[in-house]
């Protein structure tokens, strides 16, 4: 119990004083107490941060939603559709399809972001949204997880059913399977949309131009002229702060569902 | 690419096997929807995995010649000699024994805890389970880059709220970087490795735990000789996850490079790719690119084939 509280302090406190000093104008904040509020500034620092450079910061959050958002939507889309298809239906190549989705599991998003710059120069389409929202839209571990899912909670006898009610396969799936798939469905989701939020290489080498940048990046960016902007040493922080919160509340929101997800991953 | 027969009976495929191969023709029922079903996610998987594989390593097999210092730029094949380079090349091969020592130390010590925190959630000897479930699991909201911006203050000597010891310890210095960009990843992904772990726990029927109770077993012997045995896949599987990623560091220590000099263009092998691709050579970063996935690849699963023995004997 006493490691537990221990750990939770260590766990807690670089984003208790992430708030903190989120707070604070720029004057107090190294004359202050680090982890205590000293005259609350929040709302002021907002303001601040949010007319910076015409409202930069907003726009990438913007992008960030949108990237993370609709690309992983798509992804879990996708994911799901062929996750069923490997599960319920027998066609010639399914195995060696579901190996290669496995191989590609084991690929990590940092590997193929360069590859995926010269390609994209090679039909012109680096420096635009495109070449960060279409990569992220395959989740090989999506097939991957909604296929044990599929197997194991999607019955035979109910797509039966539904085939004996005359509804199509595709509308099968939308009506009937992707509820009982729904659990896995939502860690999928969630998954991408942290893996998408969370990237950083792909942007770094694809995006040149400020206003298509994700908020990490934008971020980023600011951090490194730190020192020629002194300013800047605020904006991070409390749009640091506030790039965090979105992820928090989905976890919370989505909290029931992917408890219940996250096993399927593991089980033998 | 073909998926160990240990991680294709974990995917459980509740469909009987296929029968003799060839001779019988069966049609194949539904073709219109299974197409539908696979075709957005095979372009797109093709389009962007695939493709992109075999394009880094066409590149890595050319080398850019030029008629005089200053002539035209032509790529001509160039076989082997990109990797040639690479094996010639110092850093590169300083920074993956940089990422391999990295490994070395911060995945036992993660996961460790990762495991111990999860053994502890799932005994009876804590209470307010869901607030610790969910305090260790705030991290991992926090994106890479942004964790390495926030460390970085709580490092530096003069802006951190423990300047009694960020004043006296160099955390930032040459000797320490590495392994304050180790806490930094540790401090992520601790509690998102503990919640995988925890909900394999949840999966045992405790009906198991009860004749263990009966011989006589402490929560100890039960956590050791019951629980882990059967949470290994979980274990595993986080595991390699978790080499992938250390091989691959980047948004951490690119981070790290406005606090602290001590982090140069070639750190870590993918921040090698990155100088690399924007000197630019492409050719030299692919071939960097290429070598590094497949030494990512081998050692996952040279990792899996060593923990299946294990597991197995």
């Amino acid at each position: 119990m006493t490691v537990m509280l221990v750990f939770t302090l260590y766990f807690l406190v670089p984003i208790w004083w992430l708030f903190v000093a989120g707070t604070k104008s720029s004057s107090q904040f190294t004359s202050t107490n680090p982890l205590w509020f000293a005259d609350i500034n929040l709302i002021q620092n907002i303001t601040n941060l949010v007319a910076y450079r015409d409202g930069v910061f907003l726009t990438w959050m913007l992008n960030s939603a949108l990237y993370a958002g609709a690309g992983a939507l798509l992804a879990t889309l996708f994911a799901g559709m062929t996750g069923y298809a490997l599960a319920k239906y027998r066609f010639p190549g399914r195995e060696l399809l579901f190996n290669i989705v496995l191989g590609g599991v084991l690929v990590p998003a940092t590997a193929l972001a360069l590859p995926l710059f010269l390609i994209f120069s090679q039909v012109s389409l680096t420096n635009t949204f495109w070449a960060v929202f279409l990569p992220s839209l395959v989740s090989p571990f999506g097939v991957y997880l909604t296929r044990i899912f599929a197997a194991a909670s999607v019955p035979d006898e109910l797509i039966e059913a539904a085939r004996l009610d005359g509804a199509g396969e595709v509308r099968t799936f939308f009506t009937v399977s992707v509820r009982l798939m729904f659990p896995a469905l939502v860690t999928v989701f969630l998954f991408q949309f942290v893996a998408i939020w969370n990237n950083f290489f792909l942007p770094l080498i694809m995006l040149r131009d400020e206003t298509l940048f994700p908020v990490t990046l934008g971020l980023y960016a600011w951090n490194s002229q730190v020192n020629q902007i002194p300013e800047l040493r605020g904006y991070v922080l409390i749009g640091a702060l506030l790039s965090i919160i979105p992820l928090i509340i989905l976890f919370l929101l989505l909290q029931r569902f992917w408890r219940s997800g996250l096993g399927a991953g593991s089980v033998k | 690419m073909s998926a160990p027969a240990s991680v294709k009976a974990a995917a459980g495929s509740t469909l009987p096997g296929r029968g003799a191969p060839g001779r019988r023709k069966t049609r194949v029922a539904h073709p219109a929807a299974i197409a539908i079903f696979i075709l957005p996610f095979a372009v797109l998987f093709t389009l962007f995995y695939v493709l992109p594989i075999g394009y880094a390593v066409y590149q890595s097999l050319l080398v850019i010649e030029r008629d005089g210092t200053f002539g035209k730029a032509t790529e001509v094949f160039g076989g082997l000699s990109q990797y040639i380079l690479v094996f010639q090349n110092g850093p590169f091969w300083a920074s993956i024994g940089r990422v391999l020592s990295f490994g070395v130390v911060q995945v036992p010590v993660m996961l460790g805890l990762a495991l111990i925190f999860a053994l502890l959630l799932d005994s009876p000897l804590v209470r307010g389970k869901r607030f610790f479930r969910l305090a260790f699991f705030v991290p991992y909201a926090v994106p890479g880059v942004i964790a390495a911006i926030m460390w970085g203050f709580l490092y530096s000597p003069n802006l951190s709220p423990f300047t009694a010891i960020t004043s006296n310890v160099g955390f930032l210095s040459a000797d320490l970087v590495l392994w304050a960009i180790a806490n930094v990843v540790t401090w992520v992904y601790v509690g998102y490795n503990m919640l995988i772990i925890y909900s394999a726990l949840l999966a045992i029927p405790t009906e198991i735990y009860e004749a263990a109770r009966l011989d006589g077993a402490g929560q100890l012997r039960i956590a050791w000789s019951i629980k882990i045995p059967l949470i290994m896949p979980a274990i595993v599987l986080t595991g390699i996850f978790s080499i992938i990623g250390t091989l691959q560091l980047l948004a951490e220590p690119q981070v790290f490079r406005s606090f602290s000099s001590a982090v140069t263009s070639t750190f870590t092998p993918n921040l090698m790719v990155y100088s690399t691709s924007s000197i630019p050579n492409v050719n030299l970063a692919a071939a960097f690119s290429v070598v590094l996935a497949l030494a990512t690849f081998a050692l996952s699963f040279t990792f899996l084939k060593f923990t299946q023995r294990k597991a197995g004997k």
